[in-house]
């Protein structure tokens, strides 16, 4: 349609030099790498465990396994490419677990017992919904703090989420008496599959993924979120709110992590305060492994949903491989500091004067 | 693309700035950047803005960007008043700015800069960027900018001057009375330069009022088709086109020559 204004370059230098140009894209494309390294992760252990590793099922044991953090690195995508980071993702999770526990406590069930006491055969559609709601408002609060405090206070990110964190956990066991809940009111969700073997985790974190991605790339706010990333005073001058956009990335983040809370409560049948300590790590490590730039204006969903299945698939190879699976976190750590050193050697080569 | 229409322009110059100052003061703290500056910039004409270091150049383009409110004095468009509130403001009267750091975002492509915060929308919330990249092209086709092959990097590897031309055509797109800019030959080499000002050139001949800030007194006679001339706050000169030489441009600048009386 574009290409009936004027003619697209075209390379007439025949198979060696588009093989070569294609060559650069994909080493110039950061994602494109880390799909490389992925890929050749999952061959390698598909050579060595055929068997085992291969099998369908360990596939989607998988894909359970990281639907969670998934869910929470959407969100910090965002937030990355604002130049910014979110630390208090843990306590966006156990706040949303304890907001869903409060507020199910508080729905009647009928002769004194409530939605909380409910057990899986119980469970309605309300307390569902009141559950997902209580969870969501908890991450929205520390994202709305989050958003307040980076955008218009001006505390450096890095700090106003460790303020947060520790707060919000703070707030999370005054709420708990410092205990744990457990509920069997979400098992249905947690634990259930609508579609036949596909546990329910699966289906709702990849809505989340491809709302993130439209969100991300097709709309004018990811646009204008790799804009204030990449320069926020040019931002400014085209006479985007900057601030405002901020707070907004941060709530987004917030509330991914809320939705995370609620999906730990429904999948682990209790709330989990102390359970989740690195979980802001490992989604910034999943980030940052997937070619999103720290220092903010770069960055893709595709990537990050890749960045999450690195570490997953490492540590399930090591086991089904009996190797011990502590050499994940050597593994991934290594990966990392290569992801984010070649994320410096592209800048470098390509920013001119 | 409508070159009956610039004929029309520059035959009507003489009767309406599109943009003009009057009497305009400023001051910040101490320091009165501008004491009762006037200035006047006709459609489909060059106007080149010079003085001394400390003149009130900067202040003055601010003032009619609508960064800055003046204390006293009064800005027109089109022979009206007007009071700029912020520099949507001016946007939105057809003045663009281009400011001495380009303020382009180096990690998206052209055409997500040139309609940066003013995306081309489908369903409201989703942009169209096939439509934008489209436009884009066809903008720096007519405005012979180049850079059509380049039209999926981001800003960020193109070149001082492909950047200049990349910011100067994303004004040049949106402005429909007015372009300001802000030392736009600066940092740039002898060929870049060249183009650039080619590039002005033909902005003017759109029809548009161009206004630039420069040093380079040969240059600022080359493409200028009037000159005024900023001292201490205040306009001590102006030129037609032919009417000043680099001698008496720096007289004027340096206090020696005025054919402008003090208001």
């Amino acid at each position: 349609m574009s290409t009936a204004m004027a003619p697209e370059p075209v390379d007439n230098g025949g198979d060696a030099r588009t093989r070569r140009s294609i060559a650069r894209a994909v080493l110039a494309n950061p994602t494109m790498v880390t799909f490389g390294a992925l890929a050749v992760i999952i061959l390698a252990f598909s050579a060595l465990a055929p068997g085992l590793f291969t099998q369908g099922s360990n596939f989607v044991q998988l894909a359970q396994n990281v639907a969670i953090l998934t869910v929470v690195s959407v969100g910090t995508t965002f937030v990355i490419i604002t130049a910014g980071v979110d630390l208090s993702i843990p306590s966006g999770i156990v706040l949303g677990q304890v907001f869903a526990v409060q507020a199910l406590k508080l729905l009647p069930l009928g002769e004194g017992t409530t939605a909380f006491d409910a057990t899986a055969n119980q469970t309605t559609a309300l307390s569902v919904l009141v559950a997902v709601t209580a969870a969501l408002l908890g991450g929205l609060i520390i994202g709305l703090i989050n958003g307040v405090v980076v955008a218009y206070l001006r505390v450096p990110p890095l700090l106003a989420t460790l303020g947060t964190l520790g707060a919000g956990l703070g707030v999370a066991l005054i709420l708990q008496d410092g205990v744990n809940s457990a509920t069997y009111a979400l098992d249905p969700v947690g634990n259930g599959a609508l579609i036949a073997g596909i546990p329910n985790l699966i289906p709702i974190a990849l809505v989340v993924v491809i709302a993130g991605f439209v969100l991300l790339h097709l709309s004018v706010f990811g646009r204008h979120t790799y804009a204030i990333g990449s320069n926020p005073e040019a931002a400014r001058r085209v006479g985007i709110n900057v601030e405002r956009h901020l707070l907004k990335v941060y709530v987004l983040g917030g509330v991914a992590s809320g939705l995370a809370g609620f999906l730990s409560l429904s999948y682990f049948s209790t709330t989990s305060i102390g359970g989740f300590s690195t979980a802001n790590l490992q989604a910034i490590t999943a980030v940052a492994l997937g070619g999103t730039s720290l220092f903010g204006g770069v960055g893709s969903i595709i990537g990050t949903l890749i960045g999450v299945w690195i570490p997953a698939v490492l540590k399930n190879g090591f086991i089904i491989t009996g190797v011990q699976p502590y050499w994940q976190d050597v593994a991934v750590g290594f990966v990392l500091i290569a992801a984010v050193w070649f994320d410096q050697l592209r800048r470098r080569s390509r920013d001119r004067g | 693309m409508t070159a009956a229409a610039t004929d029309v322009g520059t035959a009507m110059a003489a009767a309406i700035p599109a943009v003009s100052a009057h009497g305009v003061t400023k001051s910040f703290g101490h320091v009165r950047a501008l004491r009762g500056a006037s200035f006047e910039a006709f459609p489909g004409q060059v106007t080149a803005l010079v003085g001394d270091n400390g003149a009130g150049k900067s202040t003055l383009i601010k003032v009619l960007a609508g960064v800055i409110p003046p204390d006293e004095g009064e800005v027109r468009v089109d022979g009206e008043p007007v009071h700029f509130t912020d520099p949507l403001d001016a946007k939105r009267r057809g003045i663009e700015t281009v400011y001495q750091d380009l303020a382009l975002v180096p990690d998206l492509d052209a055409a997500a800069n040139v309609f940066l915060g003013r995306e081309l929308r489908r369903m409201r919330f989703l942009h169209d960027h096939a439509e934008m990249r489209r436009r884009t092209r066809n903008a720096f086709v007519e405005l012979g900018v180049g850079l059509v092959q380049d039209m999926r990097v981001p800003v960020a590897s193109f070149s001082g001057g492909q950047k200049q031309g990349v910011a100067i055509a994303r004004s040049a797109m949106w402005a429909s009375r007015v372009i300001i800019m802000d030392e736009p030959t600066a940092a740039l080499g002898v060929i870049q330069t060249a183009k650039v000002l080619e590039l002005i050139e033909r902005i003017r001949d759109k029809g548009l009022a161009v206004i630039f800030i420069a040093h380079n007194l040969p240059q600022v006679l080359q493409v200028a088709d009037r000159i005024e001339v900023l001292r201490l706050g205040r306009r001590v000169a102006r030129f037609g086109r032919g009417e000043a030489d680099v001698d008496r441009l720096i007289a004027a600048i340096s206090g020696a020559y005025t054919n402008d009386e003090p208001t």
